[in-house]
């Protein structure tokens, strides 16, 4: 007997049992479609993630400091910006400050720093002008504001020109930043940027609290990255727990490892759950052999060979397993459309997860269906027919 | 008279109760031709059924010889007498047998499903076969729509389908009233004179009579022609 006629003759018994079909499917519907959510879902945060990282720069090193023991002053500065792969480098002292304008008052992260912060942080202005080193030589009391700040303060207005209180100083602001949004609690779009000096000033401390470097190119940042940190090595013998030297890849690296464990994690939560679906396939389908021994046993009274029982029982399991992985895919894309589309997350919907998830299904029905139809299958037809 | 279609010798079949032995078949040897029409007659419990379906191949003897065409199907492994079944044996049973779930004429049909034939031809020589029992206007019927008569008219076109050189009945009556019975028998008769070999297996001496040739059955034991049992058996 051809496959195609076992097809269509499981079809036909999976027919005439809607109901208890439809339960059967039930289990691998929830598990197909939980597995295409959960997935989607984290790939979609990861892919954020990762775009966000992105658009920092990977060419990016951050040092970052701790305490007040490591004091890197200007000429250590330079010294690292002579290095050979740095193509720029930004040290950066930051805090929160208050912020008046008029009536307006408002909290606000400052962060004083160089002239290079535009390029190497990829900040660029979309009115007016960033910093210039002559600000810092001359203590500028001058401010690059970030666009929701510039909103808060200035609505509608244009702030270029205009004065602002901070810390109850006056500071003119200079520039107004182009938007980045807000991301991982870096920055975003409610800051401050003004010189060196001056934020030394405002945040009444020398320290510098972290230095941005700029490689010359993407693929050299791992040489870089140890260059820095054995020039740091020899200013400050003995001193490695005060600095921390990070490269933006290694953070890509760790973010994508993060995600990765966590759609693991969340489809393999979900694949158990498909695993319930089959054993669900497997116990009704070991309670249609015993129900319908009398059928098998006129199937091989006729001229059934263990074969066609077989794969009778076989493709049965696998028909509504596959069939329940197909409705499963739809209610997953559908349900994480709405999700997205209610909670507003990122979902990424991958064919490779669709497609995995679908062969998943028959693999299970396979695995599942076996056992049963090969029980149907070994069946004595003389007591299968005395079966009532 | 050519080779006989069916050829058994000695053959044994017991069953092991508990403690107990039932010999079911106790060295039974029987020759059946072909086109013949021969009824088995027993009492119950006398192992008529395991004759048939060690006849019908869904059994293999324990000892002894059985030759069907002159292949011996003590030799054969069970997808070969699946395939047996499935081209030389028609089988009628008492309870009819049909698949609740199929129409009429995919219960006709299923042998023929089993030995391959495409669909289109399938569907041609169940239709014939339906027609020669006389239920062409019922093929899309399910057998739960039918009377317990046509159920067993489709049975008999089932197994009619696939051509096969013998016709197996399980008292095929036994369900049914006299009059439907009378029916079916004459429709048997009919299939035997088309050149069909019959063998109807029977408790009502009444039908058996109406074979060409009646062997009784007793404790297992096969007795040609009835023999003297016809005269105890007046009460079957
Ligand atoms: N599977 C089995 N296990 C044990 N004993 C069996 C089995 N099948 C049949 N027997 C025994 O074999 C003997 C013959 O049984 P069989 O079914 O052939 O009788 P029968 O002539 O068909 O009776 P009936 O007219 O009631 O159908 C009986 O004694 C029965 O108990
Ligand atoms: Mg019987």
């Amino acid at each position: 007997m051809g496959i195609w006629q076992s097809i269509k003759m499981a079809l036909r018994s999976i027919q005439s049992n809607k109901l208890r079909s439809a339960l059967t499917m039930l289990g691998m519907i929830i598990g197909v479609s939980s597995v295409i959510v959960l997935v989607s879902i984290a790939q979609g945060s990861a892919q954020n993630v990762t775009s966000r990282i992105n658009q920092l720069g990977t060419n990016l090193l951050t040092i970052n400091t701790f305490g007040t023991d490591l004091a890197l002053t200007e000429d250590k500065i330079n010294e690292l910006s002579k290095l050979n792969g740095v193509k720029a480098i930004s040290p950066v002292v930051s805090g929160r400050v208050n912020v008046k304008k008029d009536k307006t008052a408002s909290q606000v992260s400052v962060t004083g720093t160089n002239a290079a912060y535009s390029d190497v942080r990829d900040t660029k202005v979309k009115q007016g002008r960033f910093i210039t080193d002559l600000d810092i030589e001359y203590r500028q009391k001058i401010a690059v504001i970030g666009s929701e700040t510039a909103s808060t303060l200035f609505g509608a207005e244009n702030p270029v020109g205009q004065y602002i209180q901070i810390e109850g100083t006056s500071f003119k602001v200079v520039g107004v930043l182009a938007s980045k949004g807000s991301s991982m609690g870096q920055g975003g779009d409610n800051t401050i940027i003004v010189p060196l000096s001056t934020g030394q000033r405002l945040v009444k401390s020398t320290t510098i609290n972290q230095v941005y470097l700029q490689g010359k190119s993407e693929d050299q940042m791992d040489v870089v990255m140890n260059e820095v940190k054995l020039a740091l090595a020899g200013m400050y013998p003995n001193k490695s727990d005060s600095y921390s030297v990070t490269n933006q890849k290694d953070l890509m690296d760790t973010m994508s490892s993060v995600t990765n464990t966590m759609t693991m994690m969340l489809g393999g939560i979900a694949g158990i759950s498909l695993l319930v679906g089959g054993i669900g396939i497997m116990n009704i389908m070991l309670v249609s052999v015993s129900e319908r021994t009398k059928e098998i046993g006129i199937r091989k009274a006729i001229g059934a060979k263990r074969r066609d029982v077989l794969l009778q029982f076989l493709i049965e399991a696998v028909v509504l397993s596959g069939v329940g992985g197909l409705i499963g895919i739809l209610a997953g894309v559908g349900l994480g459309k709405m999700l997205s589309s209610l909670f507003s997350l990122t979902v990424s919907f991958t064919s490779s997860v669709m497609i995995g998830s679908f062969l998943f299904s028959l693999v299970v029905g396979v695995i599942f269906g076996v056992f049963p139809a090969n029980k149907a299958s070994k069946l004595n037809p003389i007591q299968a027919l005395r079966y009532e | 008279m050519g080779q006989p279609i069916i050829q058994i010798t000695n053959l044994m079949k017991t069953y092991k109760l508990g403690g107990e032995t039932v010999h079911a078949l106790n060295n039974v040897s029987i020759k059946i031709e072909k086109g013949e029409f021969l009824a088995i007659i027993g009492p119950s419990g006398s192992g008529k059924s395991t004759l048939m379906n060690m006849v019908g191949c869904l059994d293999r003897p324990q000892s002894g010889k059985y030759l069907l065409d002159g292949k011996d199907i003590g030799k054969m492994n069970d997808n070969q007498l699946a395939v047996i079944r499935n081209q030389k044996i028609g089988f009628i049973f008492q309870n009819f047998n049909l698949l609740t779930k199929l129409t009429a004429l995919e219960n006709v049909e299923l042998p023929l499903l089993y030995a391959g034939v495409p669909a289109k031809e399938r569907k041609a020589r169940a239709m014939e076969s339906l027609s020669k029992v006389g239920l062409k206007e019922r093929a899309g019927h399910l057998p739960t729509q039918l009377s317990g008569g046509q159920q067993q008219r489709v049975a008999i076109a089932r197994a009619l389908a696939g051509n096969p050189s013998i016709l197996l009945a399980d008292e095929p009556t036994g369900a049914l009233d006299s009059k439907t019975s009378k029916e079916i028998l004459s429709l048997m008769k009919e299939l035997n004179e088309l050149g069909h070999t019959i063998i109807l297996i029977t408790h009502d001496l009444a039908i058996a009579k109406q074979a060409g040739r009646m062997v009784s059955i007793q404790d297992g034991q096969l007795l040609e022609n009835g023999g003297e049992l016809i005269g105890n058996m007046a009460i079957y």
